[in-house]
């Protein structure tokens, strides 16, 4: 991690960092949204709409970056962040993204949500070269640095953590016949690329997938059909709801398969618990977050630090929540990339320290997780590590593994 | 927005016998207004800033969307809770047309009106045979399988599946200093007036007191020696075409379609807009275009809480005060103005 | 062949849920003359305040019944406050207050309760399931219950005087009030009557598929296909329209066109029967007079 103190010599073009002309003007103009005293950051959530569990996220940002504030806020400028409800479609996204950037003038968007969401906004922030920092979406695209140099993700892949299921498998018993039970949107069918990427050809003979859509009302039926299909491997690529229902119905009609439990649906107390405990022993899935809910942490100095911020930020929220934990990790990376930026906050240089995060610690992850960026790389987690459930918690298993890049 | 309500006022007022000095006066007041509103439009392309811009070019395309199913549901008497899949035809041709052939986007409209009047032409049939609940929920179940059947296997290589399709908008011509926003908003406006127009003449006409028969006295209507299968699903294709027109303008505008733009919620958004604005009123479209584009970002600036339960309790609250809609009030007041001009 | 049975149970154990939802959408309609759109979101919440009892230490049984008797004094109150300035509105009007509630109850569901996914105890709980998996104990219990409320729902709308003045006051206002029934209290009774029935429903709705705001989003819409596939102005073809509509679900989803297009086919076969039989397969035709 480069010192503090460079950086704000770079900034002020004492340091014999090669600074181009085009770059030294942009830092001494005004870049839209920071002044003298603030920073505007700008960000979309379903606070409305059938995706509203994850508002959370950005009601913790809020706390966080008012905690920043109280603390003098970063480069003696205070935070401004402004969040507009998309209502998880994408035309509003489209209109709440272009108020962010033509009307409030914000420097920059942080973990807008939504793959739909992202996906309708990605073409306008990369024309109008709007840094477009960790998206709030395990979609592989959001790493495509040649398409969008200015859309970087965050968390690992959906992709990326498929091709370590895959190959786990495979690892185990190499004429394993692998069943996915998947929710029909981009999310669910990241994971039928990234098998799809270890299995070649073979995919069609190994594989039968099922699809649900999030309006159903249980995927009993799609786990009955999997299981008549004689697979002995499945892979569970569904949101916290379906998840569990899915473990409940694959225990009690007496299938054992080796069960692969996408990182999205591993909450303890929103999935494991409903789903029946019990029913749960032997699913492997990836994490890359410290769950709240998973005792092993009760005592961990990284989660002490989150629940303290919880306690004095967010008072009576629901701490099982791991998206709370999710939002504090992104929030506490996005405070790296502004502290590396020194004094200079043009979007160039913004793009440029978020690419340029190197090993960086988050009390919030697992231990051995660091985040990696580079101007070829805007994947910043690429690591997760196996994870057992064994009736009462998870257990870790196996080294950190790296994805593979795609 | 002050010419259609006029017209609208006129359509749907008594036809008593007017003098003809006072009818001439009039339609000269008329006119003026007409004239002043258009003015006022096209000046805003160059006033506002280009997300205002954006705003009434997205309330412009959902006012036509919305006038598609007052012919259908205020104007027929048919409850469509199912629009939404019309819309989504228009968009979808529009934007298929337009990235897999490169075609200009005035060249799709064509083509995605046609596409989404013969859908509407083919769900027209069934809703002949169904009425009132029975048709609302039928309708309501094709926008909510809207999504599965835009991301089916079959025509992914169409529509792009869950990652949907990009399009561009329109460049303003070489030879106009305006760029693309403001192009797109004069374009939208100039379509939309087009449509509102067309329906206007269409609801005032002949088929127009065919279509309000049907929907207030269907037996007296048969009797009359009116098609009534007829009237019905043609329709029912009007409504659609004019929906999956805005649709098409909806889909350039936003530049990006995709299975979840078009979730039952639009249906469900449409049909508010509708009733907000007011059934079988042209001009109440236009209130409702805006309604859906403005109300939701007021809710979400009173509380972010619950964004959701603003938008229904403003929604309730309108409801209370003006059952009939925007359009309720607007004739009302228009009517008054009329009577003291005429000078009874 | 197992696969099959399977299949077929589970259809049955799902449609059991849109039966019980179905069968509150006819008591309003039977009330009102109206669908209320509201009622899977009022059925949510109500199932949260049971939670909510549950979790605050009251037994099983208790929780039902006071979340009942809530709920059809929420209902009652919903209609008394909201609808009731609304009696001479369009019914477009009402329709459109309709979604206003729904979105209401379902934003104040997630604000109040959160959006954890969470269990709900059932009283029907049994250790081992029963026939190889092939149904659970809840599955059994919740269909009797919803069988019961059927049986309680046909009687009352039969055999009782309240029933008769209820369906009266639905169908013909003005006579009705002209024989002596208080039409404005029988909407309101029907309002409450419903919401407590989808208050019953929630209830035994949400062991299955897990209490969470956005529960009933998905049961409504085929709970509504299953009481037009029976027949809406009838109690016992709504809920036989419920199974039928979770076993076509399933079996076309598994046999026929995969589980992409399942819903589609689903509605597509219910869109054709209405059309066959326009007011459902159970439902009376309606004449109309000139």
């Amino acid at each position: 991690m480069p010192n503090r103190r460079s950086l704000i010599a770079a900034a002020a073009g004492v340091a014999a960092a090669p600074l181009s002309p085009w770059r030294r003007a942009e830092a001494r103009s005004t870049t839209p949204g920071v002044t003298a005293t603030e920073i505007r950051i700008g960000n979309t959530n379903a606070y409305s709409g059938p995706a509203s569990a994850y508002a959370v996220i950005s009601r913790c940002h809020a706390a966080f970056f008012r905690m920043v504030n109280e603390q003098g806020g970063i480069g003696g400028r205070q935070i401004v962040f402004l969040s507009y409800d998309d209502g998880y479609s994408p035309p509003r996204a489209v209109e709440q993204v272009r108020r962010l950037v033509e009307q409030d003038g914000v420097a920059f968007l942080f973990n807008t949500l939504g793959t739909p969401s992202n996906s309708a906004i990605v073409r306008y922030v990369n024309q109008r070269r709007v840094p477009h920092l960790f998206v709030a979406s395990g979609a592989d695209k959001w790493g495509d640095y040649r398409q969008t140099p200015w859309t970087i993700g965050w968390q690992p892949s959906y992709r990326t953590e498929a091709q370590v299921y895959a190959k786990h498998m495979l690892d185990r018993n190499p004429d394993a016949r692998l069943a996915l039970l998947y929710q029909n949107d981009d999310f669910g069918k990241d994971y039928i690329a990234g098998v799809r990427d270890v299995l070649g050809d073979r995919f069609d003979r190994v594989v039968r997938a099922a699809s649900h859509e999030v309006t159903d009302a249980t995927v009993d039926s799609q786990v009955i059909s999997l299981q008549a299909s004689g697979a002995d491997a499945l892979l569970t690529a569904t949101t916290p709801k379906f998840a569990a229902q899915a473990i409940r119905k694959v225990h009690d009609i007496g299938w054992r398969p080796l069960h692969f439990l996408t990182s999205v649906s591993v909450s303890v107390a929103s999935v494991m618990q409903p789903a029946g405990p019990e029913k749960g022993i032997g699913i492997i899935t990836a994490a890359y977050n410290k769950d709240p809910t998973d005792p092993a942490w009760d005592n961990d100095p990284g989660m002490n630090e989150w629940r303290a911020f919880m306690r004095r930020h967010m008072p009576g929220a629901d701490t099982t929540d791991i998206n709370y934990v999710y939002a504090y990790g992104v929030a506490l990376t996005l405070m790296q990339v502004l502290r590396q930026c020194g004094t200079d906050f043009s979007r160039q240089n913004i793009m440029r320290q978020a690419t340029g995060l190197r090993d960086l610690e988050i009390p919030t992850l697992l231990p051995g997780i660091r985040i990696n960026t580079a101007p070829d790389n805007y994947h910043p987690i690429r690591q997760m590590q196996l994870q057992r459930w064994d009736g009462t918690t998870w257990r870790r298993f196996g080294e950190v593994i790296e994805g593979t890049r795609v | 927005m002050s010419g259609p309500p006029i017209g609208s006022a006129r359509a749907s007022g008594a036809a008593g016998p007017d003098a003809p000095a006072a009818s001439r006066q009039r339609r000269a007041i008329a006119f003026a207004l007409l004239l002043a509103g258009a003015a006022v439009l096209i000046a805003s392309a160059f006033l506002l800033s280009p997300f205002r811009l954006f705003q009434l070019t997205l309330a412009a395309g959902y006012a036509v969307a919305i006038l598609g199913l007052n012919l259908v549901t205020g104007y027929n008497g048919q409850i469509s809770l199912g629009h939404g899949a019309f819309y989504a035809a228009g968009a979808y041709t529009t934007a298929i047309l337009m990235t897999h052939f490169d075609w200009p986007f005035w060249a799709t409209l064509p083509v995605a009106g046609l596409a989404s009047g013969a859908l509407g032409y083919a769900v027209g049939f069934p809703a002949l045979r169904l009425g009132g609940f029975y048709l609302a929920l039928t309708t309501f179940s094709l926008a909510v399988a809207v999504p599965q059947i835009l991301k089916h296997r079959a025509i992914e290589d169409w529509t792009g599946g869950v990652q949907g399709l990009f399009i561009a908008k329109p460049d303003p011509p070489a030879f106009l200093p305006i760029e693309a926003d403001q192009w797109l908003y004069l374009t939208t406006l100039a379509i939309s007036a087009a449509l509102f127009l067309a329906a206007w003449n269409l609801v005032r006409g002949r088929i127009g007191r065919a279509m309000r028969a049907i929907r207030d006295h269907p037996v007296a209507a048969e009797a009359m020696g009116m098609d009534l299968a007829a009237v019905k699903t043609r329709t029912f294709a009007a409504g659609a075409a004019l929906t999956g027109l805005a649709g098409a303008l909806g889909a350039v505008a936003v530049e990006f379609v995709a299975p979840d733009s078009f979730t039952v919620m639009l249906s469900i958004t449409l049909f508010v807009g509708m009733v907000v604005g007011g059934a079988a009123s042209i001009g109440g479209a236009v209130v409702g275009g805006l309604f859906i584009v403005f109300v939701p970002n007021l809710a979400e600036s009173i509380s972010k809480a619950a964004p959701g339960a603003i938008y229904g309790v403003l929604l309730i609250l309108l409801l209370f005060v003006l059952p009939g809609g925007a359009a309720g009030i607007g004739r009302l007041a228009v009517a008054r103005l009329w009577r003291r001009d005429g000078g009874r | 062949m197992e696969g099959f049975a399977h299949q077929l149970v589970a259809g049955i154990a799902t449609g059991g849920i849109y039966a019980s939802v179905a069968l509150a959408l006819v008591m309003i309609y039977q009330a009102t003359h109206h669908v209320n759109f509201a009622q899977g979101e009022m059925a949510t919440f109500s199932t949260y305040l049971a939670w909510a009892a549950v979790q605050g230490g009251a037994p099983w049984w208790a929780a039902l019944l006071g979340t009942v008797f809530a709920s059809f004094a929420v209902g009652v109150a919903i209609e008394r406050v909201l609808l009731r300035p609304m009696r001479s509105a369009p019914v477009l009007a009402v329709v459109c207050a309709f979604i206003g509630l729904m979105l209401i109850f379902n934003s104040i569901t997630g604000a109040i309760f959160g959006y954890a996914v969470r269990p709900f105890p059932s009283p029907f709980e049994t250790s081992a399931p029963l026939l190889g998996g092939l149904v659970s104990g809840h599955a059994l219990g919740s269909t009797a219950v919803t069988l019961a409320v059927l049986a309680l729902v046909w009687a009352f709308f039969r055999h009782t005087g309240l029933g008769l003045a209820m369906r009266a006051a639905a169908y013909n206002p003005v006579s009705a009030r002209l024989v002596g029934i208080r039409v404005g209290w029988m909407l309101a009774l029907g309002w409450g009557l419903a919401a407590a029935i989808g208050a019953v429903a929630g209830v035994m709705v949400a062991p299955v598929v897990f209490l969470e705001p956005n529960m009933m989003l998905g049961v409504l819409l085929y709970a509504f296909a299953g009481a037009l596939l029976g027949g809406i102005d009838n109690p016992a073809g709504a809920v036989a329209g419920g199974f039928l509509v979770g076993v076509v679900e399933n079996l076309a989803g598994a046999y026929l066109v995969g589980a992409e297009l399942k819903l589609t086919l689903a509605l597509a076969i219910i869109v054709g029967v209405l059309l066959l039989r326009p007011s459902g397969l159970f439902g009376r035709a309606v004449e109309s007079r000139v």
